[in-house]
């Protein structure tokens, strides 16, 4: 008894709690672990590995694996194990960075509309126009139109890749925004909140300080399923064939040029699908176990 | 309900302006050229005649002005005439052209449709039908194996997405079993039971990707719903009385908790439609998702424009009825 009250007075902080109930679900340690190792395969493997993604051996084309080429090789003898590490780094950073664009916008959208009351109408009535906007649809027409543009301006690669990052962006704050919104509304009624207005504390600062933090969880929660979100909607836009150009390659666009040759090496398909699977399959399973740790109503038990 | 269904109703109307608004706009303000695609050889008076037979040499305004006339005012005409038979004033309407095919896109659009709602609305119905009898067996049998391989399989339902199962299975039941064909004929037609049998092999593969990741959404809210209503007090009562777990189950807390599921039901429509889009691309299937790929790929504005907003259409649509169906199946929740 005793053990235990100094056990928990000297090691007791919010992140080592959060630690502790994250820890008990399986799900999520198995899916950190299979996350870590996408990251590391994907960040460190080609310098192991260093076989040029980009290096044509029209001798060896469509073989299977082999020691010479892990994974085998496509229909102009690249090799397939380098060119899904280097399609994992695009897809990864993809589905990041176009997950923090989101995050901020949902987030600020959500704060400014929650904590002004003036904001809230206008704010939640485009959220709601941006929810019924045919988004696959938009984003296709929106690639095929933007492309030239932005490839002309910065480079085919660059271009498209700010492109891809920035429509996904923009187009899926939506419920973040909602989230963040339901909870300032909820947070801003509390006690802390009125005692840091009769003192004097600006607007700026009540939300910065006092509201922002506590509306975290939800906003690390809709993160996960941002990256998770983010990636699909990437491959799916290169399985169309409107992402990224072939030379260039992220999951979703192996995943399309191998489509082609799927009667002769299957694999091709199968390595590109599985790695875009696991990794939205652990992203999720993160999203999971952290949305039970962060609630302090289940931690305790 | 009646004041709110009408208020709804007229505010429907103003969003779908806006967003169809919204999307000629990003369509006409984007930097491409639909004479881009022809030959070289066509010297540049000719081309600017193209684009001025194309009506682009009107400002947008009046061009958005025109198409709305042409989709909300001649089309609703046009098929009022074909169905009833009659004709309406002189029956001569400019009708939404498409570039590329010079026909009218609402005729694209009505010969393409079938094969849509087959393949989609079967795959929700199939979905609808898995996923609930799973997600009422392991909200009963709470945290059993049933529940936590159902959980699994669910989110990895939702985890991988449609066009890799959808290779997943060309590889394997077309490529290596040979069980299906992989590749859908649209111009089949059922007449006797052979003919239906092919039918039936053509559609199980595009039927059960789409199915898959329905099921596994849809069964996470019955199960979740499920497990609300179990905790109520007017199942105890139910219990109480006597009455068979069976009846309790199946006849109390189902049809309660359906309610909300409904509502998601409602929700997903549209998001199928989209998903739609991929899947008709594996299993090549002429519908509606191929058919503003085509559009996309040969810039054939008009065409992208008005399938666009009918996806645009279904979404505001389906969240109305997903609105109305929930005051009217719950008392609780009257919106006025």
């Amino acid at each position: 008894m005793t053990e235990t009250f100094i056990d928990e007075s000297q090691n007791r902080s919010l992140w080592g709690d959060v630690w502790a109930q994250y820890k008990t679900h399986r799900g999520a340690l198995a899916g950190t672990a299979v996350f870590l190792f996408i990251l590391l395969a994907v960040f460190i493997g080609p310098f192991i590995y260093d076989v040029d993604p980009q290096y044509l051996d029209i001798r060896a084309k469509n073989q299977g694996p082999s020691w010479e080429h892990l994974l085998g090789t496509d229909q102009l003898g690249r090799d397939m194990l380098a060119q899904v590490l280097q399609g994992g780094r695009v897809s990864l950073a993809v589905g990041v960075i176009a997950m923090f664009i989101s995050l901020v916008l949902g987030t600020f959208i959500g704060l400014m509309a929650g904590y002004f009351k003036w904001l809230d109408g206008p704010l939640m009535r485009l959220t709601d126009l941006f929810l019924a906007l045919p988004l696959l649809p938009l984003l296709l027409v929106i690639i095929m139109l933007f492309r030239d543009t932005l490839r002309s301006m910065f480079g085919p690669e660059t271009g498209i890749f700010l492109l891809i990052v920035f429509i996904i962006g923009i187009t899926s704050w939506m419920n973040t925004a909602r989230i963040v919104r339901g909870d300032v509304l909820a947070q801003k009624e509390r006690e802390f909140v009125l005692a840091a207005k009769s003192i004097g504390t600006p607007s700026r600062r009540i939300i910065g300080r006092h509201i922002f933090p506590n509306v975290l969880s939800p906003i690390m929660v809709s993160a996960t399923l941002g990256v998770a979100n983010a990636i699909i909607t990437e491959s799916a836009l290169s399985f169309l064939g409107l992402g990224f150009p072939s030379d260039f390659p992220t999951w979703g666009r192996l995943l399309f040029d191998g489509a082609n040759y799927m009667t002769l090496t299957p694999a091709r398909v199968i390595w590109p699908g599985l790695a875009i699977s696991l990794t939205v399959l652990s992203v999720n399973f993160i999203g999971d176990g952290l949305r039970d740790a962060l609630d302090p109503r289940i931690r305790g038990r | 309900m009646f004041n709110f269904t009408i208020r709804r109703l007229i505010f429907t109307i103003p969003t779908l302006l806006f967003i169809s608004f919204v999307i000629f706009f990003i369509l006409d303000t984007a930097p491409n050229d639909p004479t881009g695609n022809l030959p070289l050889t066509i010297p540049p008076e000719v081309r600017e005649k193209i684009r001025v037979s194309l009506g682009l040499d009107k400002p947008m305004f009046f061009r958005y002005l025109l198409w709305c006339q042409q989709f909300f005012i001649n089309e609703p005409l046009n098929m009022i005439e074909q169905w009833f038979d009659i004709t309406i004033g002189d029956g001569e309407r400019l009708r939404v052209q498409s570039w590329a095919t010079r026909s009218p896109v609402v005729d694209l659009v009505v010969e393409r449709l079938p094969q849509t709602l087959w393949v989609v609305g079967m795959s929700y119905v199939v979905g609808i039908l898995i996923a609930i009898p799973i997600g009422v067996i392991s909200a009963y049998k709470q945290y059993s194996w049933f529940d936590q391989i159902g959980t699994f399989v669910s989110m990895l339902g939702f985890s991988v997405p449609t066009f890799f199962t959808g290779l997943l299975l060309i590889v394997i039941f077309s490529v290596q079993l040979q069980w299906f064909p992989s590749i859908y004929d649209t111009t089949l037609r059922v007449t006797d039971w052979d003919s239906f049998v092919l039918q039936v092999k053509q559609m199980i593969m595009p039927v059960m990707v789409l199915a898959f990741f329905n099921a596994a959404q849809i069964s996470r809210f019955m199960r979740a719903s499920m497990l609300d209503n179990l905790q109520q007090d007017y199942v105890r009562t139910a219990r109480a009385k006597g009455l068979k777990e069976k009846t309790v189950v199946l006849v109390h807390v189902l049809r309660n908790s359906l309610i909300p599921v409904i509502t998601v039901i409602a929700l997903g429509v549209p998001q199928v439609f989209g998903g739609a889009i991929i899947t008709e691309q594996i299993f090549k299937v002429n519908g509606l998702g191929q058919l503003l790929i085509i559009g996309i790929q040969g810039a054939d504005i008009p065409l992208v424009q008005t399938l666009t907003f009918i996806f645009a259409v279904l979404i505001v649509l389906f969240n109305l009825i997903a609105d109305i169906l929930y005051g009217l199946l719950d008392p609780r929740i009257r919106y006025d």
